[in-house]
């Protein structure tokens, strides 16, 4: 009898712990919003102990979910060195690359949802511009440079920008400058290539004699084609359907002179078509083989001194610098060129993808804590240190101007251009409309260059694909 | 005994039931309402009516998802029940080493779809390599790989099945077919096919709603490259998803229908094999 008892007893607090282990976290995810700070309060108060310590600061937490896995440690050292000084706890999650939605639409959620969160333009803007809080009345807005730098939403401030960031024709130094004394080179010095049709002369030639470039610039290179790879791996392809894709769109929104649109025309898909072109008959793979091709791959070409031209930007320094081979002064870069009118004056493509926005339907505490760890950030020596040196960044903010300032050679290059009165592309892809335009854009430039498919399927994907999916995400 | 089990049926029971109901239950609910929804975030959604069902059908992608699906499933159910059955005939012969190669051809089926994906794709890239071609050549390619690939991972479990399968026909019944001058192709097909039609329905069934169901294999070999021509239903559902912004509740109504699909199939293949069984 006793045993049956004992055994009853225990059978009867699994259970319990069970329901009410599963309990709270159903009634939470089933919740609206409205109850939704509450269920998160409750739930806190009970399972995080430092909450007790931060009294003093009022009891909020943050948690922010960072979009670059770049710098995902420099984040969790500051977020570590925030709680020391101020005892709040902030909890930093990074998305695996290239699943920064996905972990976004499950995350927001949660009872326990971000409070810092970034979305990546207007067109992420579009889908979350419900959950953001107007950012207006905070220290962060007021240290802006530029409204140039903030998403609006009517007058709402909905998102910041805190990190510009510059790409371009990424060359190396060294063997550019060791070709232009060559016989027969086609250009006396890197400063001619302002144009297309020089790039091209360039890049051609030094396919041509691979192994004559590659003794002038000396023992340590081993040149395999003029361009990296232009890899279409998940890892690599939004270089192209993304990045180089801006440079059409750039044009033809700057020939109408708007700034987005429900329906492109492809005025300049012909110069896509070049580059493109370029891109992967002048590589050190064939053009059938880019498919598999990664990002890892292309870097490890181009700091290994397998290649001259790298497109790629600011963020992709540290990568190349590690590869060991090449320093500062073989580092250069240049505008990509796509054959356009005028474009001796292009400057490189600079812009931001990463803005910050917080999360409306955070408890106020959290909404609290999270402003004032943002204005740590941008206001605090370590917070400065951190994001200049560590993470590398360019900020829109003012703070940073006494002596808080990135560098990097790439980054110089670009203020280079800028003062000597070179008009810098802007980032025109944040209005693409959809996730699901740059797949099909990708998958048709891959199946152009090896060959299985035509120009004609990038064409429709790149003006038919926008008007539909223009379509599909705002009717 | 048996009085007892009645008497505390419900609370042995319940830990599982409430597990099954937070488990399935409930986001099975919720999915179909999401089905119904505009929505960016599940816990908040806005009631649309029929408007994505209509969108699922006028996207091309999805239909020539679901015949790509259609016919890797059926390739992929004849291949990989053929191999298992005539693996698992040789290694209940008798011959030595037996156990080590049940070991052996069961073992791909304890790695993970989505490191095998990559594995597969290594390994057949590094061979089209030598044509200056790669998986993503065509879709012939993506699709001939899968069926490769999933042959290799569920082979072995199979026949395993089909192994207990054949321990499990009495030895009598075979000898007296001999004896009364049955050929081994007449002893195969009038006593050991029925004899395992059991396991048969299992390994149809498994290998059926495995072929429809796939997800993380398609996505690591091909990620249903060239332009969507290699990408099955599941994940079609989840790039309409997460690649479309507000198409959220169209990818929820694929799921719907999918799961509806499936569940068709897989009754009436149930039905179909059942049919066949004999009684000992």
């Amino acid at each position: 009898m006793k045993r049956k008892l004992v055994s009853l007893m225990l059978v009867l607090s699994m259970t319990a712990a069970m329901v009410a282990g599963c309990g709270s976290n159903n009634s939470g995810s089933k919740n609206d919003n409205a109850s939704k700070s509450d269920a998160a309060d409750a739930s806190k108060t009970d399972t995080e102990a430092p909450a007790a310590d931060a009294e003093a600061t009022g009891d909020g937490t943050v948690y922010y979910l960072n979009f670059k896995p770049e710098q995902d440690e420099q984040w969790q050292q500051l977020a570590t060195k925030y709680t020391d000084e101020t005892g709040v706890p902030v909890t930093v999650v990074t998305a695996a690359s290239n699943t920064y939605e996905q972990t976004l639409k499950s995350e927001m959620a949660k009872s326990d949802a971000p409070t810092l969160f970034q979305v990546n333009g207007p067109v992420g803007l579009a889908t979350w511009k419900d959950y953001c809080l107007d950012l207006k009345d905070t220290d962060l807005y007021s240290h802006v440079k530029s409204d140039d730098f903030v998403l609006k939403d009517g007058d709402a401030v909905d998102g910041i920008a805190y990190v510009i960031e510059t790409y371009g024709l990424i060359y190396n130094k060294t063997v550019l400058n060791a070709y232009c004394k060559m016989d027969g080179a086609k250009v006396s010095s890197i400063d001619e290539i302002n144009s297309f049709d020089k790039l091209k002369e360039v890049a051609d030639d030094i396919q041509s004699r691979l192994a004559e470039v590659s003794e002038a610039a000396g023992p340590d290179y081993d040149l395999q084609g003029a361009f990296t790879s232009a890899g279409m791996d998940s890892s690599s392809d939004w270089r192209f359907k993304t990045h180089l894709a801006n440079l059409p769109i750039y044009y033809e929104y700057k020939d109408k002179g708007i700034t987005s649109t429900d329906a492109i025309e492809g005025t300049y898909l012909d110069n896509y078509k070049n580059i493109w072109d370029l891109y992967t008959t002048d590589s050190t793979c064939e053009p059938s083989m880019i498919a598999t091709k990664t990002g890892d791959d292309a870097t490890a070409e181009f700091s290994l001194g397998n290649a001259v031209f790298y497109q790629n930007g600011t963020w992709a320094y540290g990568d190349i610098i590690n590869g060991g081979l090449l320093t500062d002064d073989d580092l250069g870069m240049m505008p990509i060129y796509i054959g356009a009118k005028g474009e001796e004056n292009q400057g490189l493509c600079t812009g931001s993808e990463n803005y910050w926005c917080i999360n409306k339907n955070a408890s106020e505490e959290d909404i609290k804590a999270t402003e004032d760890f943002l204005n740590w950030v941008i206001t605090s020596d370590a917070g400065r240190d951190c994001v200049a040196n560590e993470m590398g960044f360019v900020t829109p903010f003012d703070t940073f101007d006494d002596g808080y300032t990135a560098s990097n050679p790439f980054v110089e290059q670009a203020n280079q251009y800028i003062a000597d009165g070179k008009t810098a592309v802007s980032w025109n892809f944040s209005t693409i409309p959809s996730e699901e335009w740059k797949n099909n854009l990708g998958s048709a430039l891959t199946a152009y260059a090896s060959g299985t498919g035509t120009w004609d399927d990038v064409k429709t994907a790149f003006v038919d694909g926008w008007a539909s999916e223009y379509a599909a995400a705002n009717e | 005994m048996e009085k007892s089990i009645k008497k505390y049926f419900p609370l042995f029971a319940l830990p599982t039931l409430v597990a099954f109901t937070i488990g399935f239950i409930i986001p099975f609910i919720m999915g179909i309402y999401l089905s119904f929804c505009k929505f960016t975030t599940v816990t908040d959604a806005k009631f649309t009516g029929f408007s994505n069902y209509l969108k699922v059908f006028s996207d091309a992608t999805f239909v020539h998802s679901l015949w790509y699906t259609a016919l890797f499933t059926i390739v992929s159910v004849i291949a990989i029940n053929f191999f298992a059955f005539v693996i698992a005939m040789l290694l209940t012969k008798g011959i030595r080493g037996t156990n080590i190669f049940r070991t052996v051809f069961f073992m791909p089926n304890l790695i993970g779809g989505i490191v095998l994906g990559y594995i597969w794709q290594l390994i057949l890239n590094g061979i089209l390599a030598h044509f200056n071609r790669t998986l993503v050549y065509s879709s012939a390619y993506g699709f001939w790989g899968l069926v490769i690939l999933m042959c290799w991972q569920q082979v072995g479990y199979m026949m395993i099945i089909y192994i207990a399968g054949i321990q499990n026909i009495p030895g009598e019944l075979i000898e007296a077919a001999k004896i009364d001058g049955a050929s081994n192709w007449q002893v195969l097909k009038s006593v050991t096919l029925p004899m395992v039609m059991p396991s048969i329905t299992i390994c149809t069934f498994l290998t059926l709603t495995n072929g429809f169901k796939l997800f993380d294999q398609n996505l690591a070999l091909t990620a249903g490259e060239p332009m969507k021509m290699s990408q099955m239903l599941a994940l079609n559902i989840y790039d309409t998803f997460y690649a479309r912004n507000g198409w959220e509740g169209v990818g929820q109504a694929k799921a719907v229908i999918f799961f509806i699909l499936v569940a068709i199939i897989a009754v009436v293949q149930n039905k179909i094999t059942r049919s066949k069984e004999v009684q000992q």
